[in-house]
């Protein structure tokens, strides 16, 4: 009954268009945090920490970690605006009372959250692109695949968070996600350094369980432009745990919101 | 709107019937095997004190709260399976207002419109009528956050009519309005009638139930104590006129003397009586009470009597 299959119409769009039209209101203040971060990363680790590393994989430090900067971009910003923003919305505007209160349903809210949430990824990674571009640890145009897959991964990460938004008690509550779930994959995923230096059991524990790898993994794949196989076993697990996730966070707020 | 014709006779199907409806929150009721049919064109009340279920009965009729037990259709359409098309009919006034804090009060309008599939073109005519109506064309382009109390009720009563709802269900429309911002909320509500809405209202302001429902149900603990219109809910339980006196052993005396109905409530007693003359020359003559105040019995009377003097939590 966590799996249940919603039924959706295209009103979902009519949630994400919602969100939007906020967003576009107060863009300037939203369109910042992509520029500065990728550079402060890249300036203080990339070509700081780089200093005392000489190449990874064969690769520059700051070629080697411009990708992890991409992907945990694309996990930021997803799961912040499917934990917090949502809950915003959620508990304190009241917006999806609003909303149900109209042709549309509950799960099509939630779905049109987690579409934004995939939306806000894809349009921070466009932001971080030409930063990271400049610098030129990007290869293009292999680098542009970035792009459509940010959509991806950042649905990925949307119903991740979804889930923890379906069960958390409070607001407060939801710094323990972020802490205890987005902290550790931002340091272990191959993000920094790479899983091989883990001891063997952990890092097949880091492919298993830790969503970020298999988005550096491909992320990586398209800016160095090294395509291979794993590109494709990874994705297919992130489809795989985007569904289940999806269907669980669907159902969770349904449980959560319609008593 | 369902009308069936039958040997040459019109039934209008009504637009919102409930049969035993129950609904639980784990071991509390909220409500109780309740029944009640709501006709076109009606202004139909829901009376009760602090937590007796009538939001909940609201978001039932809404779709938004399915039922744990009993029937409950709107325009004959069944709520657990057509709420698409129910929720399309009707315009919500919420108890607690939810608008967006990120849009003006037109773009509040003009996203809520969307929802229904409505195209922009109409929308932006509809939302301009409806902006005269409620009288706050002036503050279009205002943000939410600068409105006063009374703005925003009448805001969302013009959300509420953004889909030309046939069907609306107002929560406590005029909760915490001055008397000008009531009046206004009253005199819109009867316009809405006049032109063909059904109106469902919740209000724990008696005056305004007394003035506004054609009829009425009051609800404590989840079930309806009474339903009936508001004039004949007072005939029928208090009688015409109130006199109050002084609580007093003399008093007491002398009403039981002329078989008087009365209650005690602190030190005053209230005499129910359709004959005030009578009950009031009886005390003044008899007991030589402090003080007798004849009055109109009201809705309130009714209320109180029914559902007790006991604060709720
Ligand atoms: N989602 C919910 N979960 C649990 N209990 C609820 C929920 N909603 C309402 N209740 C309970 O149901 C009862 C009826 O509440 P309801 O809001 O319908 O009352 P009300 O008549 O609208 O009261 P008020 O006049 O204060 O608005 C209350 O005891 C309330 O605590
Ligand atoms: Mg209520």
């Amino acid at each position: 009954m966590y799996l249940e299959i919603p039924q959706l119409t295209g009103s979902v769009w009519k949630v994400w268009l919602r969100n939007r039209d906020v967003f576009m209101k107060t863009f300037r203040v939203n369109f910042i945090p992509p520029f500065i971060q990728p550079l402060l990363y890249l300036l203080a680790i990339g070509f700081g920490v780089g200093t005392f590393v000489n190449t990874v994989d064969g690769m520059p430090y700051p070629k080697f970690i411009a990708p992890a900067i991409i992907a945990t971009g694309i996990m930021n910003s997803s799961f912040f605006e499917c934990t917090f923003a949502t809950y915003v919305r959620m508990y304190f505007q009241k917006t999806f009372d609003a909303i149900i209160a109209t042709p549309l349903s509950i799960e099509e809210v939630i779905v049109g959250e987690l579409l934004w949430g995939a939306t806000r990824s894809t349009i921070d990674t466009i932001l971080m692109l030409p930063v990271l571009a400049a610098f030129g640890v990007l290869e293009f145009p292999q680098s542009l695949l970035v792009i459509p897959f940010a959509f991806i991964g950042g649905f990925l990460f949307a119903t991740i968070a979804m889930c923890f938004t379906a069960i958390t008690p409070n607001i407060d509550s939801l710094n323990y996600p972020s802490f205890l779930f987005v902290t550790p994959m931002f340091l272990f995923s191959g993000t920094f350094f790479p899983l091989s230096l883990l001891p063997q059991p952990v890092q097949y524990m880091a492919l298993a369980v830790l969503p970020l790898t298999h988005v550096v993994i491909i992320v990586r794949s398209f800016t160095t432009a090294t395509l291979s196989g794993m590109v494709l076993l990874s994705l297919g697990w992130i489809v795989l745990v985007s569904l289940l996730f999806f269907l669980l966070s669907v159902n969770l707020m349904k449980r959560r919101l319609i008593a | 709107m369902p009308a069936i014709l039958l040997d040459g006779w019109l039934f209008i199907a009504p637009v919102i019937v409930a049969s035993n409806l129950v609904k639980r929150f784990g071991n509390l009721v909220a409500v109780d095997n309740i029944s009640f049919t709501v006709e076109e064109g009606e202004i139909f009340g829901f009376l009760g004190p602090n937590g007796a279920g009538k939001t909940t009965a609201m978001k039932m009729i809404q779709c938004v709260s399915p039922g744990s037990g009993g029937k409950l259709t709107v325009f004959g359409m069944d709520v657990n399976t057509e709420q698409r098309k129910i929720k399309r009919l009707i315009g919500v006034v919420p108890q607690e207002n939810n608008f967006d804090p990120d849009f003006t009060v037109y773009e509040n309008l003009l996203v809520y419109s969307r929802y229904f599939d409505i195209p922009r073109r109409d929308a932006e005519k509809t939302i301009s009528e409806l902006l005269d109506f409620v009288q706050l064309d002036e503050k279009k382009d205002t943000m939410i956050e600068h409105l006063s109390g009374g703005m925003k009720r009448r805001l969302i009563l013009a959300r509420a009519l953004v889909n030309r709802s046939r069907l609306l269900i107002l929560d406590e429309p005029t909760v915490g309005l001055d008397p000008q911002a009531r009046h206004l909320i009253w005199d819109r509500i009867r316009k809405l009638q006049a032109q063909g809405s059904t109106i469902v209202l919740t209000t724990h302001y008696l005056e305004e139930a007394a003035r506004l429902c054609d009829r009425l149900v009051i609800m404590d603990s989840g079930k309806i104590l009474v339903e009936g219109k508001p004039d004949e809910l007072v005939r029928d339980y208090i009688g015409t006129e109130i006199v109050e006196v002084q609580n007093g052993p003399e008093a007491v005396a002398c009403l039981d003397r002329i078989a008087a109905k009365y209650e005690t409530i602190g030190d005053m007693i209230q005499v129910y009586t359709d004959d005030p003359q009578k009950v009031a020359n009886a005390l003044l003559e008899e007991c030589r009470p402090g003080h007798v105040v004849a009055r109109k019995a009201t809705l309130e009377d009714v209320f109180l009597k029914l559902t007790g003097r006991k604060l709720r939590e």
